[in-house]
C-alpha cells in the first residue's frame, strides 16, 4: 500500500526540518504508523526514496524500537505494565483479570479485532496510580476490576481512535483522560507545516 | 522541613499549562531577566547555585554547560525527557501540569550556552505529554518567546520537539543522541563527552526535565536562593516519586535532605494495610535496596550514596513485609535484559543469563550454587559493559543478595516461592 500523500509531504517536511535528514526516520516511522496500523518492509522502502538514504538503515532503525508495530492490530491498543513497582500493587492479578476479560492471551488480538493487549515490564511512567495501562496511548491508572470492565466494554463498540475522530464521534466516556487519538498530534502537525 | 516548594508551587493554579495562566504566575519573566544577562554571567550563575542534575547522575549542571569548547558553533540544547526508569514519574508530572516551566527553562538554557536549536526528546510513551509540549512551543513562538529575534533581544531560537519510540537506553545521553541522529539507540565511547562532541558531531548539553525546570527560579531568585536549600552538596528541592506499598503513592516535592522517614511516613501517609516496611529504593529500578534502619538518612545524592544506594532519578518504591524480593529482583532483571541494546557481550548476554536463573528460583528449580552463581553473574558484567545500563541491571540483585539472601535460600528449599502458593508463571 504506497503512502497518502499528505504522509509523503509530511516526511518531506520532517527531513528539511532537523540539521540531518537522518533524524526525520523515527519522525516519518510515526508517520506511516499514524497512517496505516502499522510499518510494512515496502513503507521502509519509500521512507527510504523519499529521504534518500539506504532502506537497511531505516530497517535497522525501525527494528530497535518497541513502539514500530510489523503486522496489522486491533483497532485499540492496550498495553499493561508488570515491572516491579506496578506488580507491588497488584498488576499481575490485573493482567490476569484482562485476559480473562479479553479471552485471548498476551499478545494477541480479540476475535472481533477490537483490542490488541499485551503486558510489558518496560515502564510506562505511571507507578504511582499502578496498577495501569495504557489505551490508546492514555493513561488508565488505579486500574479495578469494575473499571477494566468499563474501558472493555467501551473499546469493544468504539472505533479505532483517528477513525472516531473522523466521523466527529464523541470520544469514549468514563475513564478520565482517555479520549482523542493517538493519530491527532500527528495529523495537527500536518495542518500547521501546511500552514508555514 | 516546612518548605515551600519550589518547581509545583504553582501546580494547584488551573489551567497551568496555557501561557497567559502560566504569565500570570510569573512565568518567562526568568527567561527574559536572562535575556538582559550576559550567557556567560548565567553560567556562572547556575555554578554558584549549586544546581546538579535530576535526571540521575547528579553531574553539577553550571560546570556541564562550561565543558563546552570555546568558539566552536552551532552549539545544541537537548532536554532529555526519555523518563523510563522504572519508579520515576516525576518528568511526566512537571510537563503535564506545567509545560511552559520547562519550555522557559530549555530558553534560559539555550541562551546561556548560546545554543539556536534546542531538542525535547521525549519518550514515545509519553503522549499527552508530547501534547502539551506541542502546545506550549505553540503558544511561545506565537508570543515571541520562541524564533527570530526574540523579545527583540536579537537571539534566535527554536525547539523540535522529538519523539522516541520505546527504548529506556535513550535516556542514557550517548544512546538519546545516536537515536535522534535516527539511528538504533547505542552508547557511545566517553570520551568524548557530548558537551565537547554530541549531536551531529557538535559540541551538546543534555539536561533532564528537572533540570532545566529549575533554571527560571534560580534567575530569577538568584543563586543564593537557591544554594540555601538543601544540603552543603545538594542544593534546592527534588520531586521524589513515591509507588510501591504506600497509602499515597504520587511525587512530591522535597528540599534535599528531608529524611527519608518523613517522605514514607507523613507525605505518602507511611505503609499501606497497616503492614510493616520490609525495603525500599530511593532510586528507581538500578539503585541498590535499603533497609528501616536507613529511613533516617535525608533524601540526598551524597547521603543515599553513603548509605549503601544511589539517589537517581528520585524514585521511591516501597515495599511491605509481604513482599517476594527474589521476585522484585527478576523483574528488574527482566527489564534490563528486555532493554538492553544488544551493543555489548556482558550485558547483553549476561541479563539474559541472569534472567534465566531468577526464572529457576521463582519456579522452584534453583539448586545450591545458585544464589553464589548470580553473584558471580552480576561481577561478570559490572564495570564489564558499555554503559552504565548493564552495571545497573547488576546493583539491586546483589543488594537484595546481601540483606535477603535466606529469600533466596528458602526459594531453593521450598522449590517455589515462599510468598505465593504456587510458583508464578514467568513474565512475558
Amino acid at each position: 500500500m504506497a503512502l497518502a500523500t499528505p504522509t509523503v509531504e509530511e516526511i518531506t517536511a520532517l527531513a528539511a526540518r532537523y540539521p540531518s535528514k537522518q533524524s526525520a526516520i523515527i519522525p516519518a516511522l510515526w508517520a506511516v504508523q499514524h497512517e496505516q496500523g502499522y510499518v510494512t518492509k515496502e513503507a521502509m522502502g519509500e521512507i527510504a526514496q523519499i529521504l534518500a538514504l539506504p532502506p537497511s538503515l531505516i530497517e535497522a532503525t525501525a527494528s530497535f524500537y518497541s513502539m514500530f508495530l510489523t503486522r496489522p492490530e486491533g483497532r485499540h491498543d492496550v498495553v499493561i505494565c508488570v515491572n516491579a513497582p506496578c506488580m507491588l500493587r497488584g498488576a499481575d492479578e490485573t493482567a490476569a483479570y484482562l485476559e480473562q476479560q479479553l479471552g485471548v492471551r498476551d499478545g494477541q488480538t480479540t476475535p472481533d479485532g477490537a483490542i490488541t493487549w499485551h503486558s510489558t515490564i518496560e515502564c510506562l511512567g505511571a507507578c504511582g496510580g499502578a496498577p495501569m495501562m495504557q489505551v490508546d496511548h492514555r493513561f488508565e491508572e488505579n486500574l479495578t476490576p469494575e473499571r477494566i470492565d468499563a474501558i472493555v466494554q467501551r473499546l469493544r463498540t468504539q472505533p479505532a481512535a483517528h477513525v472516531a475522530k473522523a466521523r466527529g464521534v464523541a470520544p469514549g466516556e468514563g475513564a478520565a483522560g482517555s479520549s482523542a487519538s493517538a493519530t491527532e498530534p500527528l495529523r495537527r502537525n500536518r495542518a500547521k507545516r501546511a500552514q508555514n | 522541613m516546612g518548605l515551600k516548594p519550589v518547581l509545583t508551587k504553582d501546580f494547584h493554579t488551573e489551567n497551568l499549562e496555557q501561557l497567559a495562566v502560566y504569565e500570570r504566575t510569573g512565568g518567562y519573566a526568568g527567561f527574559k531577566k536572562a535575556l538582559e544577562m550576559q550567557p556567560d554571567e548565567l553560567v556562572e550563575l547556575v555554578k554558584t547555585s549549586g544546581l546538579r542534575g535530576r535526571g540521575g547522575a547528579g553531574f553539577p549542571t553550571g560546570n556541564k554547560w562550561s565543558f563546552l569548547p570555546k568558539g566552536v558553533y552551532p552549539r545544541y540544547l537537548i532536554c532529555n525527557a526519555d523518563e523510563s526508569e522504572p519508579g520515576s514519574f516525576k518528568d511526566r508530572y512537571l510537563i503535564e501540569k506545567s509545560p511552559h516551566q520547562v519550555l522557559e527553562g530549555i530558553l534560559i538554557a539555550s541562551y546561556a550556552i548560546g545554543c539556536n536549536l534546542a531538542f525535547i526528546y521525549i519518550r514515545g510513551e509519553y503522549l499527552p505529554q508530547h501534547e502539551a509540549l506541542e502546545a506550549a512551543i505553540d503558544e511561545a513562538r506565537q508570543a515571541g518567546y520562541l524564533g527570530k529575534n526574540v523579545l527583540g533581544k536579537g537571539y534566535d531560537v527554536d525547539v523540535i520537539l522529538h519523539r522516541g519510540a520505546g527504548a529506556y537506553i535513550c535516556g542514557e545521553e550517548t544512546a538519546l543522541l545516536t537515536s535522534l541522529e535516527g539511528n538504533r539507540g547505542e552508547p557511545r565511547l566517553k570520551p568524548p563527552f557530548p558537551a565537547v562532541k554530541g549531536l551531529y558531531g557538535k559540541p551538546t548539553i543534555v539536561n533532564n526535565v528537572e533540570t532545566v525546570a529549575n533554571l527560571p527560579h534560580i534567575v530569577i531568585n538568584g543563586a543564593d536562593w537557591f544554594a540555601a536549600m538543601g544540603t552543603p552538596t545538594g542544593k534546592g528541592t527534588r520531586l521524589w516519586c513515591m509507588s510501591g506499598h504506600v497509602n499515597r503513592p504520587g511525587n512530591y516535592e522535597l528540599e534535599n535532605g528531608t529524611p527519608i522517614r518523613e517522605l514514607i511516613e507523613e507525605h505518602g501517609g507511611g505503609v499501606w494495610k497497616n503492614r510493616k516496611l520490609k525495603a525500599f529504593q530511593p532510586g528507581g529500578a538500578s539503585m541498590m535496596v535499603l533497609l528501616p534502619e536507613h529511613l533516617d538518612v535525608g533524601l540526598d545524592f551524597d547521603a543515599i550514596q553513603k548509605a549503601g544506594s544511589l539517589a537517581g532519578a528520585g524514585a521511591m518504591v516501597v515495599m511491605d513485609e509481604t513482599t517476594c524480593m527474589v521476585d522484585a529482583a527478576r523483574r528488574y532483571v527482566k527489564f534490563f535484559h528486555h532493554e538492553s541494546c544488544g551493543k555489548c557481550t556482558p550485558c547483553r548476554e549476561g541479563t539474559f543469563w541472569m534472567s534465566n536463573l531468577f526464572d529457576r528460583f521463582e519456579a522452584g528449580d534453583a539448586k545450591p550454587g545458585d544464589i553464589d552463581l548470580l553473584l558471580d553473574m552480576g561481577y561478570n558484567i559490572e564495570g564489564r559493559s558499555f554503559c552504565p545500563l548493564g552495571d545497573a541491571s547488576t546493583w539491586f540483585p546483589r543488594s537484595v543478595i546481601k540483606y535477603f539472601r535466606d529469600e533466596f535460600q528458602e526459594h531453593i528449599s521450598e522449590k517455589g516461592c515462599p510468598f505465593k502458593k504456587t510458583p508464578q508463571e514467568a513474565v512475558a
